[in-house]
C-alpha cells in the first residue's frame, strides 16, 4: 500500500512536470486560434504542421536555428580547447604562483557576468564585432568553471604516465594530445554538453550583442517573435518546440555524462 | 582529420561566414527596417519597387514595436543601422542628437514628389529640428474617441461627449446602468502615457519648462488634467488594471467598457469584432475639448522614413522613400495595415471619403500639438509618466505626491541636457 | 620530481589562450564597469565619449534614493528568499523519495524531473505565459476543478511574482535534486544500520544523520541557487516585462533597462556592482552560518 502511494505520487509529479511540455507540443500542432478556447484543449482536434511551416518559410527561423547550432558548436570546441589546455597546465605543472593564480581565478566565479556586459558591449563595438558571430564566441572562449572541472579530473591521472611519455621523448603538446585528452574524454564530454547547452540557452548577452534578425540565436528570435505574436499561442508553441527539442535530444542521449558532471561540480564547489 | 585540424577548420568556417554577407549578384542592396505590421506590409510593396529599379534590391527586416527603441539604438551603437528605416516621429529628436540620421533638406529641395505642402502641418513639424527636416512622414495617426452608440444612448447621450464635463457625466451615467457588475464606462490604461499627455495638452499645460530642461508636471494646468483623469479610476468609471483586458475589441464588444481613446489601427479590428447586432453601434469622434464644446487637442503621431547618416546608398535609399511617398503607395499601405496616409492627397480617395469612421481622424488631425522634441522624451513618457500614473490610479500615491515625484524624476533625467545646453557648443537640440 | 625549464614554459604556453581570454574579456570589463559606475556615461556619450563626466558616488547615491531600485531589490530578495528555499525543499523531497533502494524505474523518474532544467528558459517562459493565461490557460482550468476562481496570474501585482517563482521552481528543482542524490549516496550505510540498532526511528535518522551529513551539499546548493535567483532576468522579461506595477522587476531587468533601453550606462554599471556586492555578502554569510553550525 505504501509502495502504491509512493508510485502514484511519483507518477503524478512526473506528469505535472511534463504537462507544460505536453501542452506545448499539442498546441504547436493546432490551427490558428485553437489553443485560445475555453475549456482548453489538451489534444489538437486536427493535427497540422502549418505553424512549423510558417516558422520555417515566412518567418525564416531556419536561419536562427543555424545560428544557434553553429555558435553552440563553435563555442563548445573553442572553449574545450582553451579550458583543457589551461586545466592540464594547472593540474600537472609546477610553476611559480600556480596555486595563488588558480585561487584568484576560482574566486572570480562569484562575479556575476552582468557586471561585464556594459563594457564588453562597448569594447566589442569598438572592434566592430557587435552583431557578428564573434560577439558570442569571444566571451565564451574560456571559463573558470571549465578549467576547474578539467583540472580536478586531470589531477587524478597518474604522473607516472606523463613521466613515461617524457622519457620516451614525447613533447609536452604530444603528452596533452596523446595522453591527457584521451584519458580525460569523460570530463570533456560533460563539459561539451554544459557548454553547448549554455550557449544554446543563453539569452541576455545575445539579446544585447546581436542586432539583426539574421544573426539572432533561437531564444532571441523567439522573444522577438513573441513581441508580435502575443495572440498566437500555436505559433509560439511551435517556436518553443523547435528551440527546446535539440537540447532535449542531446540531453537524453548524453544524460549519463551530464548528470555525472553536475555531481562532480558539486563535490568541491 | 585530426582534432587540431578540426579546430582550425571551424575557425576558417567562421571567418568565411562572417565575410560573405551583402554580396548579391552586383545589385545594390539597401536594408530597410520596419516595425510590426508595417514591416510586414512593406515586403509586399517591394516587388513593385524592384521592378521599377532593377539595380536595387531591398532587404526588409521586421522588428517588434515593443523592443524597437532598444534595437534601433543598439544597432546605432554598433554601427549596424540599416540604410533606411521607419522611426516613430517622437523618436526623431533622439536620433538627431545621436547624429544618426540625415538632414533631408537638400533632398526634399530637389524632389519631384515630396514637399512639405503635401502633408498635414502638425505632422510635418514633428519631423523638424530647427529648420531641418529629418524624416518624411510615412503614415500618421492621432487618437480619437471610440464609443458604443447604444450604451451612450442608454445613458442619455445621443451624441458623443463634447467636453470634459460631458465625458465624466456620461461615464457616471453608464456606470449606474451596471450597478454592481464588473463593467466600466471608459478604458484609460495607465500603461499608455499618451492619454495623460493628451489631457495635459488639452488643459493648456506645457509639459516641460525652461527650454525643455525641467519637468513642469506639477503646474496647475497639468494637475487639473491629471486630477480629472484620476476621478475616472477613483469612481470606478475606468478599470485600474490593464491586464484584465486581453483584447480591447472583444472587451468593447462585450460592453466591458463603452469608450476608449486610441488610434486608427483599431478601426479594422473593431469592424471584425463588432458584428451582427453591434455592427452599427459603434463610432469614432474627435476628442472632447476641456471647456466649451469643440475639438480637444490630440497628438500628431505616426511614423516617418529616415535615412541612416552613414549609409553608402543615400541616393538609392531616397528613391525608396520617394517610392513609398507616392499617393499610390500611400493608399496601398493603408489597405495593408490600415495606417492613415501622411499625404493629404491620398485622403481624397473614395476609400476615405466613403468611410464614416475616418471623418473623426481627418478632423482631429487639424487639432494636434507636437510633443517636446528632446532625446529624453521617450524615457520620460514610457518610464516615468506611466509609472506615476499607475501609482496614482492605484492610490499608492496622492495626486500631488505623484506629480511631485514625476517632476523630480524628470529633472534628474534632464540634468545631462541642462549640462549639455550650458557646455556643449555643438549640442543640436536647443 | 624536478621539472625542466622547457616544461614550465610549456605550462605558460598552455595557459596563455585561456588566461588571456579571461583577462581581456572578463577582468578588464569588470574593471571598466567599476570605473564606469562613477561616470554618467549615457546615450550622448555613445556618439562622443567626451560627453561622459566623472561624478564620483552620484550614481550610488541616486540608487539609494531611487524607489524603483528598491522595488527591484525587494522583488529580487522576495524571489531569492521564497523561490530558493522552496526549490531546495522540493529538490530534497524528490531526492529522498528517489533514494529509496527498492524503488523501480528510478532513473526514469530522475530523468523526467530533470528535463525542465536543460530546456531553454526563454521557450519555457513563453509556454508558461500561455499556461498562466487568465481565460484560456490550463492552470486556471485545472484549478477550476478545485473551485478556485479565475486568477489573472501575470496581470495581478499580487500573483505575478509568485507565478514566476512557481515556474522557476518547476524549472530548477531537478538540478538540485541530482546534487542531493549524490550527497545522499555519499552517506555511509553503516550509520543508518547503527542507528536502527539503537532504536532510532526514520525521522530521528533523518534529523540526526541525513541532514548533518548533507550539510556541505546543502551549503553548495544554497549558494548556487541563490546566485542563480539573484540574476533572474529572462522570466520577467518574457512574461511580464517587469510589471504589473513593477511587481516583477528584478535587479538584472532593471539594469538591462537602464543600460540597454535608456542607455544610462553609468547608472546601469552601478546597479551591476551593487548586485555583485549583494551576492558576495550573501555568500560570505552562508559560509559563516555553515561554519557556526558545524562547530555546534
Amino acid at each position: 500500500m505504501k509502495k502504491f502511494l509512493l508510485y502514484t505520487f511519483l507518477i503524478f509529479t512526473a506528469f505535472l512536470t511534463l504537462l507544460p511540455f505536453i501542452w506545448m507540443l499539442s498546441a504547436s500542432l493546432m490551427n490558428d486560434g485553437h489553443a485560445s478556447v475555453y475549456p482548453p484543449r489538451f489534444l489538437p482536434d486536427a493535427t497540422t504542421f502549418i505553424q512549423y511551416k510558417r516558422l520555417f518559410t515566412r518567418l525564416n527561423l531556419s536561419r536562427n536555428f543555424f545560428n544557434s547550432l553553429f555558435l553552440s558548436i563553435t563555442v563548445t570546441i573553442v572553449s574545450l580547447l582553451f579550458n583543457s589546455l589551461a586545466g592540464f597546465a594547472f593540474a600537472k605543472y609546477k610553476f611559480a604562483g600556480r596555486d595563488k593564480l588558480f585561487n584568484i581565478l576560482l574566486s572570480t566565479m562569484i562575479i556575476p557576468a552582468q557586471v561585464t556586459m556594459l563594457p564588453l558591449f562597448l569594447m566589442l563595438k569598438s572592434f566592430g564585432l557587435i552583431n557578428t558571430y564573434f560577439a558570442i564566441i569571444i566571451p565564451g572562449m574560456a571559463n573558470v568553471f571549465g578549467i576547474f572541472l578539467i583540472r580536478q579530473y586531470v589531477m587524478s591521472i597518474p604522473d607516472s604516465l606523463i613521466e613515461a611519455a617524457r622519457i620516451e621523448g614525447a613533447s609536452e603538446f604530444q603528452i596533452y594530445r596523446k595522453i591527457i585528452l584521451p584519458l580525460a574524454t569523460p570530463i570533456l564530454v560533460t563539459l561539451a554538453i554544459f557548454s553547448f547547452l549554455g550557449t544554446w540557452n543563453d539569452f541576455l548577452w545575445p539579446l544585447i550583442s546581436l542586432t539583426d534578425n539574421s544573426m539572432y540565436t533561437l531564444p532571441v528570435a523567439l522573444a522577438n517573435l513573441m513581441g508580435e505574436h502575443t495572440q498566437d499561442p500555436e505559433l509560439m508553441m511551435a517556436g518553443s518546440v523547435i528551440t527546446i527539442l535539440p537540447v532535449l535530444i542531446i540531453f537524453l542521449a548524453l544524460q549519463k555524462y551530464y548528470i555525472k558532471g553536475i555531481m562532480m561540480g558539486s563535490v568541491k564547489g | 582529420m585530426t582534432k587540431t585540424g578540426k579546430y582550425i577548420f571551424s575557425i576558417l568556417v567562421i571567418i568565411f561566414l562572417t565575410a560573405c554577407t551583402n554580396k548579391k549578384n552586383n545589385k545594390i542592396v539597401i536594408k530597410f527596417w520596419g516595425m510590426g505590421v508595417e514591416g510586414e506590409a512593406v515586403s509586399r510593396l517591394i516587388p513593385e519597387f524592384e521592378r521599377q529599379n532593377p539595380t536595387i534590391k531591398v532587404e526588409v527586416q521586421m522588428i517588434p514595436w515593443t523592443a524597437a527603441q532598444e534595437k534601433l539604438i543598439s544597432a546605432y551603437a554598433s554601427d549596424n543601422l540599416p540604410d533606411i528605416f521607419q522611426l516613430g516621429n517622437t523618436w526623431i529628436p533622439q536620433f538627431v542628437a545621436l547624429d544618426a540620421i540625415q538632414n533631408l533638406n537638400p533632398k526634399v529641395k530637389f524632389s519631384k514628389n515630396i514637399s512639405s505642402l503635401n502633408y498635414f502641418k502638425g505632422i510635418w513639424e514633428t519631423n523638424l529640428i530647427g529648420k531641418a527636416v529629418y524624416g518624411i512622414p510615412w503614415y500618421i495617426d492621432t487618437r480619437v474617441l471610440f464609443y458604443r452608440k447604444d450604451i451612450l444612448k442608454k445613458a442619455g447621450y445621443d451624441k458623443p461627449p463634447q467636453n470634459w464635463t460631458e465625458l465624466i457625466d456620461v461615464s457616471k451615467k453608464i456606470k449606474t446602468l451596471y450597478k454592481n457588475e464588473d463593467k466600466y464606462a471608459i478604458y484609460l490604461p495607465t500603461n499608455d502615457w499618451s492619454i495623460f499627455v493628451i489631457f495635459g495638452l488639452q488643459a493648456g499645460a506645457s509639459l516641460l519648462k525652461d527650454n525643455n530642461s525641467y519637468g513642469n508636471f506639477s503646474s496647475r494646468k497639468f494637475k487639473r488634467a491629471f486630477s480629472y483623469l484620476m476621478k475616472f479610476y477613483y469612481n470606478k468609471l475606468a478599470p485600474v488594471g490593464f491586464s484584465e483586458v486581453n483584447n480591447v475589441y472583444q472587451a468593447m464588444a462585450q460592453g466591458y467598457f463603452a469608450m476608449y481613446i486610441s488610434g486608427p489601427w483599431n478601426v479594422k479590428e473593431m469592424k471584425e469584432w463588432m458584428k451582427g447586432k453591434l455592427k452599427n453601434e459603434w463610432m469614432t469622434s474627435p476628442l472632447p475639448a476641456p471647456d466649451s464644446a469643440g475639438i480637444g487637442l490630440s497628438l500628431p503621431g505616426g511614423s516617418s522614413l529616415v535615412i541612416n547618416k552613414k549609409t553608402k546608398y543615400s541616393k538609392e535609399s531616397w528613391k525608396f522613400v520617394e517610392f513609398l511617398s507616392s499617393p499610390k503607395m500611400q493608399l496601398e499601405i493603408y489597405k495593408l495595415t490600415n495606417d492613415l496616409p501622411a499625404l493629404k492627397k491620398a485622403w481624397k480617395d473614395s476609400i476615405f471619403t466613403n468611410n464614416k469612421y475616418m471623418k473623426a481622424f481627418y478632423e482631429q488631425l487639424g487639432y494636434t500639438k507636437p510633443l517636446p522634441k528632446i532625446t529624453e522624451w521617450e524615457q520620460i513618457a514610457f518610464s516615468k509618466i506611466q509609472q506615476y500614473a499607475e501609482y496614482a490610479a492605484r492610490r499608492k500615491m496622492t495626486i500631488d505626491e505623484a506629480l511631485k515625484h514625476l517632476d523630480a524624476d524628470v529633472n534628474k533625467i534632464l540634468e545631462k541636457r541642462r549640462w549639455l545646453l550650458k557646455n556643449a557648443k555643438d549640442y543640436k537640440l536647443r | 620530481m624536478k621539472l625542466k625549464n622547457s616544461t614550465t614554459s610549456a605550462a605558460y604556453i598552455f595557459l596563455t589562450p585561456a588566461l588571456s581570454a579571461i583577462f581581456i574579456f572578463f577582468f578588464i570589463p569588470v574593471l571598466a564597469a567599476f570605473i564606469m559606475s562613477f561616470t554618467d556615461f549615457d546615450i550622448y556619450s555613445l556618439s562622443d565619449f567626451g560627453r561622459a563626466r566623472f561624478i564620483g558616488f552620484d550614481n550610488y547615491l541616486q540608487l539609494f534614493n531611487d524607489p524603483l531600485f528598491w522595488k527591484a531589490l525587494a522583488n529580487t530578495f522576495y524571489y531569492v528568499l521564497i523561490a530558493g528555499p522552496l526549490s531546495i525543499f522540493v529538490s530534497l523531497s524528490a531526492a529522498l523519495l528517489l533514494n529509496d533502494k527498492l524503488l523501480k524505474f528510478k532513473s526514469i523518474f530522475r530523468l523526467t524531473y530533470f528535463m525542465p532544467v536543460v530546456t531553454t528558459l526563454v521557450a519555457v517562459a513563453i509556454v508558461w505565459r500561455f499556461i498562466y493565461h487568465p481565460k484560456f490557460g490550463i492552470l486556471n482550468y485545472l484549478l477550476g476543478f478545485f473551485g478556485i476562481g479565475n486568477i489573472d496570474w501575470l496581470g495581478d501585482p499580487h500573483y505575478a511574482l509568485p507565478a514566476i517563482i512557481l515556474m522557476s521552481v518547476w524549472k530548477n528543482f531537478g538540478y538540485n535534486m541530482i546534487i542531493f542524490i549524490a550527497g545522499l549516496q555519499n552517506i555511509p550505510e553503516y550509520l543508518y544500520e547503527a542507528a536502527t540498532l539503537d532504536g532510532a526511528n526514520k525521522w530521528q535518522q533523518f534529523k540526526n544523520i541525513t541532514l548533518p551529513m548533507l550539510a556541505p551539499t546543502t551549503l553548495f546548493i544554497t549558494i548556487i541557487t541563490m546566485i542563480g535567483f539573484f540574476q533572474v532576468f529572462a522570466e520577467p522579461y518574457i512574461m511580464t516585462q517587469g510589471g504589473p506595477l513593477d511587481s516583477t522587476l528584478s535587479i538584472v531587468l532593471y539594469m538591462y533597462r537602464e543600460g540597454f533601453r535608456w542607455w544610462n550606462m553609468g547608472y546601469s554599471a552601478a546597479i551591476a556592482f551593487v548586485l555583485f556586492l549583494i551576492i558576495l555578502i550573501a555568500t560570505i554569510i552562508q559560509f559563516k552560518i555553515q561554519k557556526k553550525s558545524a562547530m555546534l
